[in-house]
């Protein structure tokens, strides 16, 4: 017998979308977001040839190579990232871009680079795998562990953290969201919705370290993530304003949103009157959420986007990669009157 | 100071179109428009003429020199003495007139002390900038600056600039602004009208009129290399602003939007990028000539340091990128608005681990031209990064250098393939060495075949890019890598060989930007008697032809502007078989080479039999 296989708006399978079988530990939370990332990519029908993985290093920056196998992939230096996406994005820019990076990546070596790929706004969706320590030198900690978190052979953290979509919001990015590898359902959407925009998108997914900081107590942990995530909305992701369907929503609580794509995001209001929209209500919550100790997920900012740095330079249609040689060379005369002028 | 070779001036001497003027100013004070158009008049003239700028890491108000040597032979390097000092910085006019030679020239502004001049007899124009100031009318606030303009016209009269020459350059110099180049004009006239009326001519030097320079051009080798690039198919340039390279991308910046407008469509075909810092400068760089794009960017010495960890990376992921490196000199911050021939041991195994450079050594302003579009052709058919090594002489300084040519062959992509070629392919890799030559076919971002992508690591990787520790496939992968780079060598310049005049027994060994002072160099030996092959290293690794140089000759003087003799190490490492034929020659002092120099130091080896001490 014929085992069903489902296939997507444009006739691939969600195998199409695997990468290599995952090597990190069984649980890791960054298995989650593959699983996701694949799924989600599927569902929006992207063929996987146009979308690229750029990461950097340490176990979040290898997980590319675990999903998205028919995608170019460059697994560069810690915390660079950003840096080789913002010459990439200029090869072919119908490329979807996804940047994926760690709490060591992108919080402590390249923190820099994170804010200025914001400020450049390099069209792309910028994956933070956040488990508040360094997994692949085993176990210290982050610029993003608790303060107060204890682990196995660094003893004591003495510093605070940092909020990564704190710094993704006095940066400039238009898509700023927060969300748990407990929680795929959420993150799916927010991956959906981050890919149907053509800026920079920040996602940045608490994502469990199995082997080092997973205890109770840890913010980066699953039971902590459990115990006390907060989603701020519910959110969904329609391809076509025909299929959203409202059924479940009361009128007046949702708020339906045309993405850049065409497609449409809706987020259901839960128990707060919180404005996405909002850049003052999206650094209270952040603070807040951290002061009172509660998780915030979802959307936590989203805002019109501005100019791409692609949009800045005025490129042809064609992608600049295949622009041929003879039109690379300006012409011989032109030298000529160059050589004239410098007489 | 070591000028024995060089000798004075005496008695009635007529001295033609053989003279050093140095003019001694502040920075900040607007005297380079003046000194550029007392240096193109020369060029004009059609004498032989180089300018050079030995100026502070400052903004304003500290000493700078601009010193200009013509020589109707052709000798341009860089002198230790003036024939002629312009003097309008009261801060160093005493200084300044100590290198003045016997028979020399002093011009000053006479609101300056007048400086003892004890020793030697010197011929002294007073200049009385500020009293004939009073007599123009212009805007209070560019008197300062249009004042220069009195010594362009002084000068100009006594050593015997035609008037309509001055006139030209004025011109050309505001071209885009005519009523400007009028009123700077009248100041150069004023001058030229006082001197002719007030100032006895009692030196001996003289400038005359020659046929035109028609092959010639005035330009520096940043500029050259910022066209080089855009002529080369430049599509991207991320870079961060350092001294002496900013004005590499600063010159792309100002014409690839004239330069590069695709003519199909109107659209910039080329993106220029500032980032945040080097390591983004070379991560961008790396990304763009991943994905498909002839990317460059450009540095100094302290930018190579922080970009080490992406250049190592294109290394190993074989990433075609170019480099330029303008030196200025080290260690640490160093002098940064000096130059020095300092970096080459550093780019030429550059990053850790097993890696090997190829590295590009312009010497004149017209191969700045020429390397620019070449690197490109050759980072992107041997799918590695390129260094050009260039320095803040070659690259900041203007030169009068031969007419930039037309590239003579068609841009380079190297094995790019695309969905149709891919198909042809039974088994491809991207780390699959399928022509023997060690070079692997690459797909890049956009191939649409599901077969196209790959993925890019700086880990261990198999030649289909999947991880790998395995230590033959990790042994294999270097040795490929080694391969392609030993083929790389019949790409790269040839040296420049000048012959002596006669059978030789010694050579001389340069590059870059001494290219000048070496041949002046050579001359002088001759006329010693002492015959010299000279030969200037445009690549590493070496080829054949620097092996039989050094083979043919008895010692080889490697002659470089650094502490340690890097080219001279490199050398003798390369073509170990001669080691002991080199011996280094090496100064390091932040100054452009000088012939006298060179010769002194090389008689001075000579007499002790050559050897090295």
């Amino acid at each position: 017998m014929e085992k069903h296989v489902d296939l997507n708006r444009i006739g691939l399978a969600l195998t199409d979308y695997k990468g290599k079988p995952s090597t990190l530990c069984p649980g890791c939370g960054h298995n989650a977001i593959s699983n996701q990332i694949q799924s989600a990519i599927w569902e929006l029908g992207l063929p996987p040839e146009k979308v690229m993985k750029i990461s950097g290093i340490g176990c979040s920056s290898k997980s590319p190579n675990y999903f998205l196998d028919r995608s170019f992939g460059f697994n560069g230096l810690h915390g660079r990232m950003p840096t080789l996406a913002t010459g990439a994005c200029f090869g072919d820019s119908s490329i979807k871009i996804l940047g994926i990076s760690g709490d060591g990546d992108t919080a402590s070596i390249g923190m820099g680079h994170f804010k200025h790929v914001i400020r450049r706004n390099v069209p792309m969706v910028y994956i933070i795998e956040n488990n508040g320590c360094y997994g692949l030198t085993k176990g210290q900690f982050s610029a993003t562990s608790d303060q107060g978190l204890r682990l196995k052979h660094q003893g004591v953290n003495l510093l605070p953290p940092l909020d990564l979509c704190m710094e993704a919001l006095i940066s400039g990015a238009p898509f700023v969201a927060r969300t748990f590898s407990g929680d795929v359902k959420q993150m799916k959407q927010l991956i959906k919705a981050a890919l149907s925009q053509n800026g920079v998108a920040v996602i940045d997914v608490i994502s469990p370290c199995v082997t080092f900081n997973n205890r109770d107590e840890a913010l980066q942990s699953y039971s902590w993530g459990r115990e006390h995530e907060a989603p701020i909305q519910g959110i969904a992701h329609f391809q076509s304003r025909e299929e959203i369907q409202l059924e479940n929503f009361e009128e007046g609580t949702f708020r339906e949103i045309q993405l850049q794509d065409g497609s449409y995001m809706v987020l259901k209001k839960i128990d707060t009157d919180y404005d996405p929209t909002a850049l003052h209500a999206a650094l209270d919550l952040l603070t807040e959420s951290y002061k009172y100790h509660y998780f915030a997920t979802g959307l936590i900012y989203f805002s019109e986007v501005p100019p791409t740095i692609q949009d800045m330079y005025d490129l042809p249609d064609e992608p600049l990669n295949r622009i041929t040689k003879d039109r690379l060379r300006p012409s011989k005369e032109s030298l000529e009157a160059i050589n004239v002028s410098l007489y | 100071m070591l000028e024995t070779t060089q000798k004075s001036v005496q008695g009635n001497e007529r001295i033609v179109n053989e003279v050093c003027v140095a003019i001694c100013t502040v920075n900040g004070s607007g005297s380079a428009t003046a000194n550029s158009i007392l240096y193109r008049s020369l060029f004009r003239m059609g004498i032989l003429t180089s300018g050079k700028n030995i100026f502070p890491s400052n903004i304003k108000g500290l000493p700078t020199w601009f010193v200009i040597r013509a020589s109707a032979r052709g000798y341009t390097g860089r002198v230790a003495y003036d024939d002629v000092v312009v003097a309008l910085n009261a801060a160093t006019i005493q200084q300044d007139v100590t290198y003045l030679r016997e028979g020399g020239v002093l011009f000053y502004a006479d609101h300056l002390e007048k400086p003892e001049i004890k020793d030697k007899e010197v011929i002294v124009y007073p200049m009385p900038i500020k009293t004939l100031m009073k007599q123009v009318d212009v805007p209070r606030n560019l008197q300062s600056y249009m004042e220069n303009m009195l010594y362009v016209g002084i000068v100009g009269q006594v050593l015997g600039i035609p008037e309509e020459i001055l006139k030209a350059t004025v011109d050309h110099h505001f071209r885009s602004k005519p009523a400007i180049a009028e009123s700077n004009f009248n100041i150069v006239k004023l001058g030229f009208q006082y001197a002719f009326e007030n100032l006895e001519k009692k030196d001996h030097f003289y400038l005359e009129q020659l046929p035109e320079l028609s092959d010639y051009i005035l330009t520096d080798g940043n500029n050259a290399g910022a066209l080089g690039s855009l002529y080369g198919g430049l599509q991207f340039c991320a870079w961060y602003p350092i001294t002496p390279a900013t004005s590499l991308v600063e010159s792309a910046i100002a014409q690839v939007g004239k330069l590069r407008k695709d003519p199909e469509t109107g659209k910039n075909t080329c993106v220029i990028l500032q980032v945040e810092d080097e390591l983004a400068a070379a991560g961008a760089t790396l990304g763009a000539g991943w994905a498909g794009l002839r990317a460059m960017t450009s540095t100094s010495g302290p930018g190579i340091s922080l970009m080490t960890e992406n250049i190592g990376l294109a290394y190993f992921t074989e990433t075609p990128m170019v480099i330029w490196d303008v030196q200025r000199v080290g260690p640490s911050t160093g002098l940064p608005t000096r130059t020095a021939q300092g970096d080459l041991s550093m780019l030429y195994t550059l990053g850790h681990g097993d890696t090997q450079h190829v590295i590009l050594i312009p010497g004149t302003v017209t191969e700045c031209f020429e390397f620019g579009w070449r690197s490109l052709d050759i980072a992107e058919k041997y799918q590695t990064p390129i260094f050009v090594l260039s320095d803040l002489d070659l690259g900041m300084n203007t030169w009068v250098t031969k007419r930039f040519e037309y590239p003579n062959q068609p841009i380079e992509r190297g094995k790019i393939i695309r969905e149709e070629k891919l198909e042809e392919f039974k088994d491809w890799g991207r780390y699959k060495d399928l022509d023997g030559d060690g070079i692997p076919y690459r797909t890049v971002v956009g191939n649409l075949s599901p077969k196209a992508a790959y993925f890019t690591r700086g880990t261990g990787h198999d030649e289909y890019g999947n991880y790998s520790e395995d230590p033959k496939n990790w042994s294999d992968m270097l040795d490929r890598i080694g391969l392609k780079l030993k083929g790389v060598v019949k790409d790269l310049p040839k040296p420049v060989i000048r012959r002596a005049k006669a059978e030789a027994d010694i050579g001389i060994i340069g590059m870059g930007s001494t290219h000048d002072a070496m041949i002046e160099a050579q001359d002088i030996l001759a006329e010693k008697g002492i015959q010299a092959d000279y030969m200037r290293v445009r690549a590493l690794p070496a080829n054949s032809a620097v092996r039989e140089f050094i083979a043919s000759h008895a010692r080889n003087y490697v002659v470089e502007l650094n502490r340690d003799g890097q080219l001279q190490q490199i050398l003798s490492l390369e073509i170990s078989e001669y080691s002991e034929k080199l011996i280094s020659i090496s100064v390091i002092g932040g100054l452009p080479l000088t012939a006298a120099w060179t010769v002194e130091s090389i008689l001075g080896k000579e007499k002790k039999g050559g050897k090295t001490c």
